[in-house]
């Protein structure tokens, strides 16, 4: 019995001794920050990570990643994490949750614009051709009865895409005659589904592998080329199109939160974000345009994704003071 | 009687408490107490549409939890009562749907059911009942394996047709684990998120899905919250009921049930339609989900296989997504929640049955956080542990200590009826062969606990495997779990990441499979020695 304490006391003894003596001779860490993410935010073995990796090797900060859950996980999370952040720099809040995020009192000073893409109908391209029918080219195409029973959209609230879109509409036909538009797009077969994976892989038919039978969706402006990227047998075609006069502009944003502890590496680190070596990343690892205009983008977005000239927006505080209220009474004109 | 030590149940009892209240009851605690305002009440509840909701949750999870009842019965019997070939193949085939995300065999069932039903209550309720049959399996068979056989043999020799053998003897006997069965699934389906999300459209909200999306679409905590706390509410009625009625119907038994190999041609007859109407239940939405990931550009193809390590898709285009990780910390997690949960479930269980009145009490509350919702619990761990050295926000074991909030309640209603079945005098007979009563209790009661527990171990890893929705609202530093893997992958445009979704999909099967089947091996051995020790 004795020998087991004396040989316990003589082992505490030494890894004291060790700790002490680690303690003592090493120089100081490098400074590490984290960066706060949504889901979608790979956190390692993409260009994208490579890219950070460097900066870390340039700077000696160290960055961590952490995800949070989706974009609006996140805020909620920032916000009632506001001055005592889970972390150093978030990515990715949009323009439909920002003023969330501002009047939660999130970040430290102004957020910077860091990538943009827009949400628009996408349309099977063999569909069309197969019965000779032009595809839809405008918002009120939709409504007209050789497009009947077609599109399948996302609930507003429940998925971004489908917020986007009804922003869209509302944009499209101003606050006094959207609720009239979905009245009618409704009575033309419109298809309701609860997120966009369901939509663009359960009911839209021109998704490499889908099951649908609906040849309009509402997706992303850059999924063509991630149809052409991700495609088995390779292919040089995209085989969906975008309805350009369809679009909702959605803007992402990176900023310094409010309480870090590191508020020089954390800049640092922000604007690594927004310099080109990062930035050119973007298109084919979040399948998102560099908010950096001096980044060329790579050859299949330039080919495939259609970059609306006029995108539908709106500003966040206009967002954030009508989502809920919009969100409501499309659920009583379409679902009941 | 004689009596035990005082101490035993606090000193059982402690841990669990413990637990129970930093990691659950204070962390909500605090998320009430930060968002809920004196108008928050009326505010949420004067929501429109929430009696819609309210109608739509409750309607469904009753129609779900009886049809899972009806259909899991006859597979209950089989597997508890009978030994046959692929046994151990077939009690993983029915457990493995339960354990696999939802994201996941919802996208094989919206393959599955003709367009016509999607979005509809009738998709939600079929996947309902072929998600939970396994609940009724593990609990109803639990109860069932451990049935003494003499009775119905008595009963049999005695002139009873089959079915009043069922009526008289059977089901009053199982009344405690269709109890604990039925409270589960309904716990199951009125909480249901990712199967209402994926399968019952934009149109059919569970309660649930209100509160998830109050909190992270509109920002509004507060009102997520209270219709928490009502949701709450209306499972503890429940969930506490059922706890009352199961103390009242169990039965102390004698001897025990083996299973045994089908005997008349009655028997085989059985076993031969059961099993086989059983597996092809079971197995043809995990077919659909399994081709998937074979299946490229219209044809059979195993690229998405092949391109599953490597980190680049295309020159330059990889995902960032390492599946092999992946596996590795869901397996990590996976073992700490089963260790945990199978602890304090024991624990627990134990201290229940010993405090007889009082142990409702920890019954419910460990039952408790099945009947939260994800978002409230995991905000309320966010800004409960924000302070060092209490700054746990980002700490890898918070996930597997989640998974073990959901699973220890499995390993108590599987241990519980158990330890409630054992008579009295059995305890007694010890004591007048001159064990003290504290002897007498360890020889008696943790020894039967032995069984469950291990069958329980495996059901607790497994729900750890596929959990989604708590690891979701928990902050994770680059460890993502194969369902977080799994629905990054379905989440994004491309032919070739949501066939790699569906290859991990099927790698989290099969290693569920894995599990359930070492388990049920692990028990039958401990089963055999305990029937020699006898």
């Amino acid at each position: 019995m004795r020998k087991v304490l004396l040989t316990g006391l003589a082992a505490g003894l030494l890894l004291v001794a060790c700790a002490d003596d680690g303690g003592g001779t090493a120089t100081p860490a490098p400074a590490a920050v984290t960066l706060v993410a949504y889901d979608s935010f790979p956190t390692k073995d993409t260009p994208m990570n490579d890219a950070i990796a460097a900066f870390t090797a340039d700077t000696g900060i160290v960055v961590n990643i952490v995800t949070a859950g989706d974009t609006g996980t996140m805020v909620t999370k920032a916000v009632l994490t506001a001055g005592n952040p889970e972390g150093d720099v978030m990515w990715g809040v949009d323009n439909t949750l920002l003023s969330a995020a501002t009047d939660g009192n999130v970040f430290e000073g102004e957020p910077s614009e860091v990538d943009f893409g827009d949400v628009c109908v996408n349309y099977d391209i063999a569909w069309f051709a197969e019965r000779g029918v032009e595809p839809p080219t405008t918002m009120d195409d939709l409504l007209r009865p050789r497009y009947k029973d077609l599109l399948v959209v996302q609930n507003p609230a429940t998925s971004s895409p489908g917020l986007a879109f009804l922003m869209a509409t509302i944009a499209h036909t101003g606050e006094d005659d959207w609720q009239q538009f979905w009245t009618d797009l409704r009575a033309n077969g419109v298809e309701v589904v609860d997120s966009w994976d369901s939509a663009y892989y359960e009911r839209f038919s021109g998704a490499a592998g889908s099951a649908g039978d609906k040849p309009l969706v509402v997706s992303y402006g850059s999924s063509p080329p991630a149809e052409v990227v991700f495609a088995d047998p390779p292919r040089d075609d995209a085989p969906t199109g975008v309805v350009g006069s369809t679009c909702f502009r959605q803007i992402e944003y990176v900023g310094v939160l409010r309480g870090t502890k590191h508020p020089d590496e954390a800049a640092r680190l922000t604007s690594f974000l927004l310099s080109e070596p990062f930035q050119k990343e973007l298109p084919l690892t979040l399948f998102v345009y560099p908010a950096n205009p001096s980044v060329a983008l790579p050859e299949v977005f330039t080919k495939f994704a259609v970059v609306p000239t006029n995108p539908f927006t709106f500003d966040p505080e206009t967002i954030a003071a009508n989502r809920q209220q919009w969100q409501d009474q499309w659920t009583e004109i379409v679902l009941r | 009687m004689n009596r035990r030590p005082w101490w035993l149940v606090p000193a059982l009892a402690g841990a669990p408490v413990a637990g129970l209240a930093l990691f659950y009851l204070l962390p909500v605690a605090t998320l009430l107490a930060r968002v809920v305002q004196p108008g928050s009440v009326s505010d949420a509840l004067g929501t429109p549409g929430l009696r819609r909701v309210l109608w739509f949750t409750l309607w469904q999870a009753l129609v779900s939890t009886a049809l899972t009842m009806m259909v899991g019965f006859a597979p209950a019997y089989l597997l508890a009562r009978f030994r046959f070939r692929f046994r151990g193949a077939l009690l993983a085939m029915v457990t493995v749907p339960f354990m696999l995300p939802t994201v996941v065999v919802g996208a094989a069932f919206l393959a599955l059911l003709p367009n016509s039903w999607h979005g509809s209550a009738r998709a939600v309720i079929v996947a309902h009942v072929f998600f939970n049959i396994a609940v009724v399996v593990r609990l109803v068979g639990a109860m069932w394996a451990v049935l003494p056989t003499d009775l119905t043999a008595a009963a049999r020799t005695l002139g009873a047709k089959p079915s009043q053998v069922l009526r008289f003897i059977v089901l009053p006997l199982l009344r405690p684990a269709l109890y604990a069965a039925s409270t589960v699934v309904f716990l199951f389906t009125f909480t249901s998120f990712g199967a209402v999300k994926l399968l019952g459209g934009a149109a059919n909200p569970t309660l649930e899905v209100e509160i998830a999306r109050r909190a992270t679409q509109l920002g509004d905590v507060d009102g997520a919250a209270m219709l928490s706390l009502v949701q709450l509410l209306i499972l503890g009625v429940v969930v506490w009921w059922s706890s009352r009625w199961q103390r009242r119907s169990s039965l102390h038994l004698t001897g025990g049930g083996t299973a045994r190999v089908a005997r008349s041609r009655h028997e085989r007859h059985f076993v031969a339609v059961a099993s086989g109407l059983t597996a092809a239940i079971m197995v043809v939405p995990l077919v659909v989900l399994v081709s998937r990931s074979i299946r490229l550009g219209g044809a059979w193809s195993l690229n998405a296989w092949r391109t599953l390590g490597t980190s680049e898709v295309r020159p330059g285009v990889s995902l960032g997504i390492d599946p092999l990780a992946s596996l590795l910390t869901s397996l990590r997690f996976a073992v700490v929640a089963a260790a945990i949960s199978v602890a304090i479930g024991a624990l627990a269980s134990l201290a229940i049955s010993a405090a007889r009145r009082h142990g409702s009490l920890l019954d419910v509350g460990l039952m408790l956080p099945l009947g939260t919702s994800a978002v409230t619990i995991g905000l309320g761990m966010l800004i409960t542990f924000d302070t060092a050295p209490f700054d746990w926000r980002a700490s890898w074991w918070l996930i597997p200590l989640g998974h073990a909030l959901v699973a220890t309640p499995f390993v108590v209603r599987a241990v519980l009826p158990v330890l409630r079945s054992i008579p009295a005098d059995q305890r007694a007979a010890a004591a007048t062969l001159g064990a003290s009563p504290l002897r007498a209790w360890l020889a008696v009661d943790v020894r039967r606990v032995a069984r469950p527990l291990a069958a329980s171990a495996g059901l607790a890893a497994a729900i750890s495997l596929g959990e989604f929705g708590a690891t979701t609202f928990l902050t994770r530093a680059g460890r993502e779990t194969m369902p977080i893997t799994i629905g990054r992958l379905l989440g994004r445009a491309g032919e070739i990441p949501r066939a790699q979704g569906f290859a991990l999909a099927t790698i989290l099967l099969v290693t569920c499979g894995l599990i359930i089947g070492s388990v049920s091996r692990a028990v039958r051995a401990d089963g055999g020695v305990h029937a020699r020790g006898e």
